[in-house]
C-alpha cells in the first residue's frame, strides 16, 4: 500500500490542456465550461466497431489515459446506446456488421452526433466497398463528422470531438 | 490399401524466412501426413484455400505446420470442381475446424468436416456466392439477409442462455459470445466470431506485389509490424533479396516495441478489470510515452507503414537514439516497480490466480500458440526456436509459466516486457551501417514463399503466391487468435461470468486477425 501511494505520490498529475482547432490552447475549465453551456452536462459517447482493424480503438483507449484524461474533460463512453449523445464509429462497415451499426444509431435519443473515425470509417480505407466491406460510415447512417488518419491521433480525435459538439451547438 | 502407383511426395524447399519445405500430397497422404505431424508433435499454423481452376488444376487445400527443426506447408490439388472436397484434419488438429469452415464459406470447398455452420459468412453474401473464386466479382454488393445461428443448446434445471454482443459494452471489437450458465457459474460458451469479416483475402487479388504490406499490416492493427513484415518476408524470400542489415535491426526494434506497447497495455487493463485502477492509469501512461517515442523515433505512434519490402521507410535519426535509451531505463525501473505492486497486492491476485486456468494438455490438445500457450507451460516462441535473422544473434530467453491461469499470463507479459528491453538495447547498441533499403524486383508469377513472424500474440504468417505482370495471385494471412479463441472456451468453464472479461482480456485475442 505505501508503494503505491509512493508512486501515486512521485508521479503527480500529468494532464496536458485540450487541443482547441484553430485556437491557442485554453485551460481545461473553459472547455469543461463550452460543453456545459453546449450540453448542460457531460458529453456521453458510445463507441462502435464497425470492422476496424482494430488500429482505432488503440487510439480511443489512449484518450483514456491520464495525459488526455478525457473523463476529467467530462466526456466519458458508456455502455449503451441509450445514454449516448455521440456516436463514435471505426472502421469501414463490414457487411457483418451492418444491422449491428443501424441498431446502435436507431437505439440512441434524439438529437444524436456521428463521428467516423479514420481512414476507413471516413472513406473505406484500404478495404473500400467489396462483397464483404459497405466502405464509409455515412454510406450507413447518417454522419456529423469524419476525422482522417491510420490511426488518428488521440489528440486528433479528441479536436473532433470538440468541434463536431460547437458546431452541433451553432445549428441549434 | 497403399497402392503402388500413388504419387510420391516431392519435398521442395519453399522461399521462407527460416528453413521451410513443400509437399504436394494426393487425398490419402494429406490425411495420413496430418496423422503422422501429428503423432510427431507438430502444431497446425494454418490451413487455406485456393481456386487454380484456370490453370486447369482444380481447386487447391493447403496447410501449414511447425516442426522443432523446420516449417513444412503441404498441398493437396482436388480435380473435382463440381463438388471439390479434401479430408477434414480438425480430428487431428482441433483448431482447423473453424478455418475448414471459412475456406468452405470463401471458396465451396468442403471437408466432410460435421459442423457445416458458416462461419464467416453471416448472410451478407448468397450461400451460391464463394468470393475467393476466381469467377466471383469480389466487388459486387449484396444486401444482407439474416439467417439464424443455431448455437449448442445446454438443457437441465436452471440454465439459462446469456447472449453477448456482437456490440460490446467498451472500447473493443465485435464478436457474439453465447454463455449457457447456472446461477453466474458458466457451464458452456461457444462463440461466434466473422464480424470484422472485410475480404481481406480477396483485396489482396487487386495489389501489386510492391503494395501488399500495406493492406497485411492492417489484418490487424495491433500487430501491423508482424504481418507487414512477414509479408516483405515472403516477397523478399521468393525475389531472393536479402534485407539489409541494419533494416532487419530496425524492423526487430519496432517488432519488440510493438511487443512492449501490448503488453504494457494489457497489464494495465489486466489491473483494471480486477478493479485496480490504478494499474490502468501507471501503465496507460508508460504506454504513452512509448507511442510518443515512436513518434519521434520512426515518425508515427502506431508503425502500420514502417516495414516495406526491401526494407524500412525511415531511418532512425541519431537524436532518437539517447531518447530510446532513457525510455527503456524509465519504462524497466517503472515495471518493476508496478510488477511488485501487483505482486503484493493481495485483493489483485485474488482475482488473477485460479481464473481462467488453462491447462496444458488442454493447451497442447487443442494446439495453442503464442503467448497463451507459454503461460501454459508450452515452451514455443519462433524468436527462441526458428530464430530468423537478427533474432539469430540476440538468443531470446523463452519465458514460460506453468500455471495456465490470469495470474501466468499476466506474469509472462511482465518477463517478455523485461525481456524485450534487454533486446531493445541490444539492437541499438550494434545497430548496423545504411542502408535501410534495397530495391525488390518483380517476382515471376505462381511462386509461393512464406514469412512467419512471433509477433506479441504468437506466430503471424503470411503465404504469398505471385501473380502475373507484379501482381498478387493468393494471399493467406493469419492470425494465431484462429487456434487460441477456441481456448478461451474452455478456460472460462467453472468459472463465473462476471470473471469472463477479465479471462478474456488475459488473452487479448484479435477479432479482426482472425475474420479477415
Amino acid at each position: 500500500m505505501l508503494n503505491t501511494l509512493s508512486r501515486m505520490l512521485h508521479t503527480g498529475l500529468l494532464t496536458e490542456p485540450l487541443p482547441v482547432p484553430g485556437q491557442a490552447i485554453p485551460p481545461h475549465e473553459a472547455m469543461q465550461k463550452d460543453m456545459l453551456a453546449i450540453l448542460g452536462r457531460a458529453l456521453c459517447i458510445r463507441h462502435v466497431d464497425a470492422g476496424s482493424c482494430n488500429g482505432c480503438e488503440l487510439e480511443i483507449q489512449a484518450l483514456g489515459n491520464p495525459y488526455y484524461n478525457l473523463e476529467g474533460a467530462g466526456i466519458k463512453f458508456v455502455a449503451s446506446p441509450r445514454h449516448a449523445d455521440l456516436l463514435l464509429v471505426t472502421g469501414p462497415v463490414s457487411v457483418n456488421m451492418e444491422e449491428a451499426l443501424k441498431r446502435t444509431y436507431d437505439a440512441m435519443p434524439d438529437p444524436k452526433l456521428v463521428i467516423a473515425l479514420g481512414d476507413c470509417g471516413a472513406c473505406g480505407g484500404v478495404f473500400g466497398k467489396s462483397y464483404a466491406s459497405r466502405g464509409s460510415v455515412a454510406s450507413v447512417i447518417p454522419v456529423n463528422n469524419t476525422v482522417e488518419g491510420c490511426p488518428p491521433s488521440p489528440t486528433a480525435i479528441l479536436g473532433c470531438i470538440l468541434q463536431t459538439i460547437r458546431s452541433s451547438a451553432a445549428e441549434a | 490399401m497403399l497402392s503402388t502407383d500413388r504419387m510420391e511426395p516431392q519435398s521442395t524447399r519453399l522461399p521462407a524466412n527460416m528453413p521451410s519445405s513443400l509437399l504436394r500430397l494426393d487425398r490419402e497422404q494429406w490425411l495420413e501426413t496430418a496423422q503422422h505431424l501429428r503423432a510427431s508433435g507438430a502444431s497446425l499454423l494454418t490451413l487455406w484455400g485456393s481456386d487454380d481452376r484456370d490453370r486447369d488444376l482444380g481447386f487447391r487445400i493447403a496447410a501449414a505446420y511447425l516442426l522443432p527443426d523446420t516449417v513444412v506447408v503441404v498441398e493437396h490439388l482436388i480435380a473435382e470442381t463440381s463438388a471439390p472436397f479434401y479430408p477434414s484434419i480438425a480430428g487431428l488438429f482441433p483448431a482447423a475446424s473453424r478455418m475448414q469452415r471459412a475456406v468452405h464459406d470463401l471458396l465451396g470447398i468442403s471437408s466432410g468436416e460435421p459442423d457445416t455452420r458458416n462461419w464467416l459468412r453471416h448472410g451478407g453474401w448468397p450461400e451460391t456466392f464463394f468470393p475467393l473464386r476466381r469467377d466471383a466479382d469480389g466487388s459486387k454488393q449484396f444486401p444482407v439477409v439474416s439467417e439464424p445461428y443455431p448455437f449448442v443448446a445446454v438443457e437441465g434445471d436452471g440454465v439459462h442462455e446469456i447472449s453477448v454482443g456482437p456490440v460490446h459494452a467498451g472500447t473493443i471489437e465485435p464478436g457474439n459470445f453465447r454463455f449457457s450458465v447456472v446461477g453466474e457459474k458458466v457451464l458452456r460458451l461457444e462463440e461466434r466470431l466473422g464480424y470484422t469479416h472485410k475480404g481481406v483475402a480477396k483485396l489482396f487479388e487487386n495489389l501489386s506485389q510492391q503494395a501488399g504490406h500495406r493492406l497485411a499490416a492492417r489484418v490487424s492493427g495491433d500487430s501491423a509490424v508482424a504481418f507487414s513484415w512477414a509479408y516483405c518476408a515472403a516477397l523478399e524470400a521468393i525475389t531472393d533479396t536479402p534485407c539489409p542489415p541494419r533494416a532487419l535491426a530496425l524492423r526487430a526494434l519496432v517488432l519488440e516495441h510493438e511487443r512492449l506497447a501490448n503488453h504494457i497495455g494489457d497489464l494495465g487493463a489486466l489491473g483494471n478489470d480486477a478493479g485496480f485502477a490504478f494499474g490502468l492509469t501507471h501503465f496507460s501512461r508508460l504506454k504513452e510515452d512509448l507511442l510518443r517515442a515512436n513518434s519521434v523515433a520512426f515518425g508515427a505512434r502506431y508503425l502500420l507503414d514502417y516495414v516495406i519490402p526491401g526494407g524500412v521507410a525511415v531511418d532512425l535519426a541519431a537524436p532518437a537514439l539517447g531518447l530510446l535509451i532513457e525510455l527503456y531505463d524509465t519504462l524497466e525501473s517503472s515495471v518493476n516497480n508496478l510488477r511488485a505492486i501487483y505482486d503484493n497486492h493481495a485483493g489483485l491476485q485474488d482475482r488473477f490466480r485460479e481464473a481462467g486456468r488453462l491447462e496444458q494438455n488442454t493447451a497442447e490438445t487443442l494446439g495453442a500458440l503464442g503467448l497463451v500457450a507459454r503461460a501454459s507451460g508450452i515452451a514455443c516462441d519462433l524468436r527462441v526456436d526458428h530464430p530468423w535473422s537478427p533474432y539469430n544473434s540476440l538468443a531470446v530467453k523463452m519465458i514460460t509459466q506453468a500455471g495456465g491461469d490470469v495470474a501466468a499470463r499476466v506474469q509472462v507479459r511482465f518477463d517478455e516486457v523485461l525481456e524485450s528491453l534487454r533486446l531493445c538495447r541490444a539492437l541499438l547498441a550494434e545497430l548496423p551501417a545504411q542502408p535501410i533499403h534495397t530495391p525488390v524486383p518483380t517476382a515471376a508469377p505462381h511462386l509461393l514463399g512464406i514469412g512467419l513472424i512471433e509477433a506479441w500474440r504468437g506466430p503471424v504468417m503470411i503465404a504469398l503466391e505471385t501473380g502475373r505482370d507484379g501482381g498478387i495471385r493468393r494471399c493467406h494471412a493469419h492470425d494465431p487468435s484462429w487456434q487460441n479463441w477456441p481456448l478461451i472456451d474452455y478456460a472460462i468453464l467453472g468459472n463465473i461470468v462476471p470473471d469472463f472479461p477479465l479471462i478474456n482480456k488475459s488473452f487479448n485475442l484479435s477479432y479482426s486477425g482472425q475474420d479477415g
